[in-house]
C-alpha cells in the first residue's frame, strides 16, 4: 500500500497512491491507519482523489479509521473522492457518516 | 444478431488476481453498445461485483486457503450478461446476511448488498464440489433499480 504521510500542525494528512483500496490492500491501509493512531495522530484527513475504484472492504478500513479516531477523541475526514468512488458511500449511505470534503485545504479549515 | 462472448477463468485463492478480473470485465462491459443505460458506469458496477463476488469466494467460501481456485464465467448473450463464480468451500446463507442499514459502522457485509443493489438477479446455490454465486444484468432495458434517496 503506498500512500504520503503528510504531518499538519491539525491533522496528518494521508494521501493514498493506489488506483484500487480493495480487498487485496485494505487490511494493509487498515494498519497503516493504526500505527499513524498509535504513534497519537488521532487527527485524520484522507486524501482519496488518487483512487478509481474502491470496494467494500476498501469502505471497511475507512469505518475501522473512523471508529478508531472517534475513539480516540479524534476524527477522520475524507476528501478528493471521484465519481465513482463517491457514489459508493452514497450506495452503502456511509455519505451520512463521514465528513467529505473536496480537497485537502477544505477538509484542514473544518478542523 | 449481437455477438455471445464467454469467458472463463481460473485463478489460485489469492486477492492479488481482483484487479486483473474485474478489469477483464470491465472492459468486456465497455464493449456492449446494445446496453440502454450509462456504459462507463455499467463498466465499472461489473468490475465491482467481480471484485466483491470473488472476494467474497477467496475470504469465506475457499476460507483464504491458497490451494483452493476460484473459477469464474463471464457470459454475453443477446439480453444479458451473467456472471458465475464458483468457489470450493462449504458456503453460506445469502439470506441471513442482516442489511447494511441494522449497524453502518460495521467493518464488514456490505460486499452481498453492494452486488443486490447494482445487479438484476442474484443467486447462491450448492453445486458439485462448492458453491456458485450466479449474477446477471440485463442489457435490453436501462437499470430498473435507482437508488434509494428517498428519505435524504
Amino acid at each position: 500500500m503506498n500512500c504520503d504521510v503528510t504531518e499538519h500542525e491539525k491533522a496528518v494528512i494521508v494521501e493514498l497512491k493506489e488506483e484500487r483500496l480493495d480487498a487485496h490492500n485494505s487490511n494493509e491501509f487498515k494498519s497503516q491507519m493504526l500505527s499513524l493512531f498509535e504513534a497519537g495522530r488521532n487527527n485524520m484527513i484522507i486524501d482519496l482523489k488518487g483512487v478509481r475504484f474502491i470496494d467494500s472492504s476498501g469502505l471497511g478500513a475507512l469505518v475501522s479509521g473512523f471508529k478508531n479516531a472517534t475513539a480516540r477523541n479524534g476524527s477522520l475526514k475524507l476528501c478528493g473522492l471521484q465519481t465513482q468512488v463517491k457514489s459508493m458511500f452514497e450506495l452503502t449511505r456511509l455519505h451520512r457518516v463521514f465528513e467529505i470534503f473536496a480537497g485537502v485545504p477544505e477538509a484542514l479549515a473544518s478542523f | 444478431m449481437h455477438d455471445k462472448i464467454e469467458v472463463n477463468i481460473r485463478i489460485p485463492n489469492k486477492t492479488r488476481y481482483l484487479s486483473l478480473i474485474g478489469n477483464i470485465g470491465e472492459n468486456l462491459a465497455r464493449t456492449l453498445d446494445r446496453y440502454g443505460g450509462d456504459r462507463e458506469e455499467l463498466a465499472y458496477h461489473i468490475n465491482l461485483v467481480l471484485t466483491e463476488s470473488i472476494a467474497n469466494a477467496m475470504i469465506h467460501g475457499n476460507v483464504a486457503d491458497p490451494d483452493k481456485e476460484v473459477h469464474i464465467s463471464i457470459g454475453i448473450d443477446n439480453d444479458c450478461l451473467r456472471i458465475r463464480v464458483h468457489d470450493q468451500g462449504q458456503g453460506f446463507d445469502i439470506n441471513s446476511l442482516p442489511p447494511p442499514d441494522e449497524n453502518i459502522l460495521n467493518d464488514h457485509g456490505r460486499g452481498i448488498h453492494i452486488i443486490r443493489c447494482l445487479m438484476d438477479e442474484v443467486s447462491y446455490r450448492r453445486v458439485d464440489g462448492g458453491n456458485v454465486l450466479e449474477m446477471v444484468k440485463r442489457l435490453s432495458r436501462p437499470p430498473l433499480k435507482k437508488r434509494d434517496t428517498s428519505s435524504e
